[in-house]
C-alpha cells in the first residue's frame, strides 16, 4: 500500500510544484516507488518541472475518464527510473476531477507504488479539496509571511475535518511544516516572519527550511528537479526533508542563513 | 447505474441570526449607525443574516418603509432573513418581500439602533461545526447557569483552524490554540487551555451568567450573552497571562486570574 502525501498550501506561488517535484524525485531515489499527480487542472506546470513537459500523450483526466489506461498515462522519469509522473490536462474542465475518479486512481496507483505524492492547485476550492481528501501525510508549504500563515492554518482546518480520514474516524492525517522561500537576511530585518512567528501560529512539526535560492529557477528552467542539484543549499534542504519524512534525525539548516566567514571566525549564532 | 440517493432531506436544525432593534425610523441615522458597527468588527457583520424587530419602533408609533430598508441593509452588507414585532401593516409589506415573519418568542440581543453607548449582537451558527469527530463526551452542565436543553459540553483536543467553527449546546473545552479565522461558539462557558485569536462567543442564547477563560487573550472577538469586544478594545497587557471574561451590567469585564 503507498503512502499518500499531499502537497498543499491554500496560497499559490509559495513552492508547491517545486516541492512536490523535489520531494517525489528525493523519494524515488532512495529507492521507493514514487507517482507525483499534478492536481492542478488548467495549468500544468509540474510536468515543465520534472522536464517531460513533451512527452505528455495522456493525462490524469484521460485516466479518470477511462480514455487512456494508467500505464499508457505515467511518464517515466528521465533521472530517475523509480519516479513516474502523471501530468495534468491542460485542456480540460476543473469538474472532470471527481472523487470517484480520483479514488480509484490512487487505489489502482496505490497497488505497486511506494509513495504517491499529490500536488495540490491553490485555492481551498475543489480541486486542493480532493488532492487532499485521500491523503496521509500532508506537507503545509508555508511562505514566512502572514498571508501564507493564514491560508496554510486554513488548509490544516480542512486537513482536519475535510479528508478521507476525518469523514471516516480514522488517524487524521500527518500535518508536516515546509517553511520555503526564507530568506533569513529579511528576517532578520523584520521584512519576513521568523521560524518562531510561524511556529506560534501553525504549531506543526517542522520538516524542513527550504532557503530562497536562485537555483531553484535555474533548475525549473533546465527540468530538473532542484534535489538533484546537489550544490545548491534548496536542493540539499530538499534532501533534508525528505530524509526527515523518512525517519532520520536531522538539525536543521539555514535557519540563519549563510554563514559568512566573519560570522564562523566570531561564533556569531544566536 | 441505478441511484438510490435520496433527492432531498429535511432537518430540524437552530439558526441564529442578529436581531437589529430600530428606534428610529430615520433612514440616514441607521445607515450611518449601521456603518459604524460594521466597522468595529467587519468580519463580524459581512454578509450576516439579520433579524428585524420592529417592536420598539411600533411601541414608538414611527411609520417605517420597509422596502427601502431592507434595500439599505442589503446595500451595507446584510441578509435581512425575516421580521418580528411588526404590526399587520408591516407583516403584510414583508411577505412582499419574501421576508419570513418570525413570532416574537423572547429577546436575543440585539444590536442596537437609535441609542448610543450600547452595542450588542448575537451570532450564528449557520452551520454545524466543520470539525466532526470532536463530539466527546456528554455531561450535564451547570444546571444553575444554563437552562436545561440537553446541554452537551464538548471538548476538543486538536486547534481549531481559520475558517473552522465549533458550536457547543453545553460548554465548550478547548485544550489547543483556537487560531485567527475561527469561531468557537457555546450556549455555556468557554475554556480555552491556550491562546485564544480567534473569536469566541459565550452564551450564544443570551445567558449572560456564561464566562470565557483562557490562557492567552488574543482575541479576534470575544462575546458573552451579545455584548462584544473586538481586538481593538482588548488590552494588549493581558496576553500570555490567563484571564476570565464575564458581564457586568452588560460590560465585559476581563480579569486576570491570580
Ligand atoms: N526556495 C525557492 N527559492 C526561490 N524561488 C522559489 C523557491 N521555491 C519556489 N520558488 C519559485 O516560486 C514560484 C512558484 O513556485 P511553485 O512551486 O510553482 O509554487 P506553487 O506550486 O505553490 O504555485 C516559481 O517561480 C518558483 O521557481
Ligand atoms: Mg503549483
Amino acid at each position: 500500500m503507498a503512502r499518500i502525501i499531499v502537497v498543499t498550501s491554500g496560497k499559490g506561488g509559495v513552492g508547491k510544484t517545486t516541492t512536490s517535484a523535489a520531494i517525489a524525485m528525493g523519494l524515488a531515489k532512495r529507492g521507493h516507488k514514487t507517482a507525483v499527480i499534478d492536481f492542478d487542472v488548467g495549468l500544468r506546470n509540474l510536468d515543465l518541472i520534472l522536464g517531460c513537459e513533451r512527452r505528455v500523450v495522456y493525462d490524469f483526466i484521460n485516466v479518470i475518464n477511462g480514455e487512456a489506461s494508467l500505464n499508457q498515462a505515467l511518464i517515466r522519469d528521465k533521472n530517475c527510473n523509480l519516479l513516474y509522473i502523471l501530468p495534468a490536462s491542460q485542456t480540460r474542465d476543473k469538474d472532470a476531477l471527481t472523487h470517484e475518479g480520483v479514488g480509484k486512481v490512487l487505489d489502482e496507483l496505490s497497488k505497486d507504488f511506494g509513495y504517491i505524492v499529490c500536488d495540490s492547485p491553490a485555492g481551498i476550492e475543489k480541486g486542493a479539496n480532493l488532492a487532499l481528501y485521500f491523503a496521509d501525510d500532508a506537507f503545509v508549504v508555508t511562505n514566512p509571511e502572514i498571508s501564507s500563515v493564514r491560508d496554510s492554518d486554513r488548509m490544516l482546518g480542512i486537513l482536519s475535518s475535510k479528508s478521507r480520514r476525518a469523514e471516516r474516524n480514522e488517524e487524521p492525517i500527518k500535518e508536516y511544516l515546509l517553511l520555503t522561500r526564507y530568506d533569513a537576511d529579511r528576517v532578520k530585518l523584520g521584512e519576513m516572519l521568523s521560524l518562531e512567528d510561524v511556529q506560534e501560529i501553525l504549531s506543526l512539526e517542522l520538516l524542513g527550511i527550504i532557503p530562497e535560492s536562485k537555483s531553484v529557477l535555474s533548475a525549473s528552467n533546465a527540468g530538473i528537479p532542484v534535489i538533484l542539484d546537489e550544490k545548491s543549499e534548496a536542493g540539499q534542504a530538499y534532501a533534508d526533508v525528505v530524509a526527515r519524512y523518512l525517519g532520520e534525525k536531522l538539525p536543521h539548516r539555514f535557519i540563519d542563513g549563510k554563514q559568512g566567514f566573519l560570522r564562523r571566525l566570531f561564533g556569531g549564532r544566536k | 447505474m441505478a441511484n438510490t440517493s435520496p433527492t432531498l432531506e429535511f432537518k430540524s436544525s437552530t439558526f441564529f441570526a442578529p436581531i437589529l432593534i430600530l428606534y428610529t425610523n430615520d433612514m440616514i441615522a441607521i445607515e450611518q449607525t449601521l456603518y459604524e458597527k460594521i466597522n468595529l468588527a467587519p468580519d463580524f457583520f459581512k454578509d450576516s443574516p439579520l433579524m428585524i424587530d420592529l417592536r420598539e419602533l411600533n411601541k414608538l408609533n414611527l411609520d417605517l418603509d420597509f422596502a427601502q430598508l431592507a434595500q439599505l441593509l442589503r446595500r451595507v452588507g446584510f441578509f435581512p432573513v425575516g421580521i418580528r414585532g411588526g404590526n399587520e401593516q408591516q407583516n403584510k409589506q414583508a411577505r412582499v418581500l419574501s421576508l419570513p415573519i418570525d413570532t416574537v418568542r423572547e429577546l436575543g440581543n440585539p444590536i442596537i439602533i437609535g441609542e448610543t453607548q450600547k452595542q450588542e449582537s448575537t451570532q450564528q451558527p449557520l452551520t454545524q461545526p466543520e470539525v466532526a469527530a470532536i463530539k466527546e463526551p456528554k455531561e450535564p452542565v451547570q444546571p444553575a447557569a444554563i437552562p436545561p436543553v440537553s446541554a452537551t459540553t464538548i471538548l476538543v483536543t486538536q486547534p481549531i483552524r481559520s475558517g473552522q467553527r465549533i458550536y457547543a449546546s453545553g460548554d465548550l473545552i478547548i485544550l489547543s490554540q483556537v487560531s485567527a479565522g475561527a469561531e468557537i461558539m457555546a450556549e455555556g462557558n468557554i475554556h480555552v487551555y491556550n491562546t485564544l485569536r480567534g473569536r469566541a462567543l459565550a452564551g450564544v442564547h443570551g445567558n449572560t451568567a456564561a464566562r470565557i477563560f483562557c490562557f492567552d487573550l488574543q482575541a479576534e472577538l470575544i462575546s458573552i450573552a451579545g455584548d462584544y469586544k473586538t481586538s481593538e478594545d482588548l488590552n494588549k497587557q493581558t496576553y500570555n497571562s490567563p484571564v476570565q471574561i464575564y458581564l457586568q451590567n452588560h460590560a465585559l469585564i476581563i480579569k486576570e486570574i491570580a
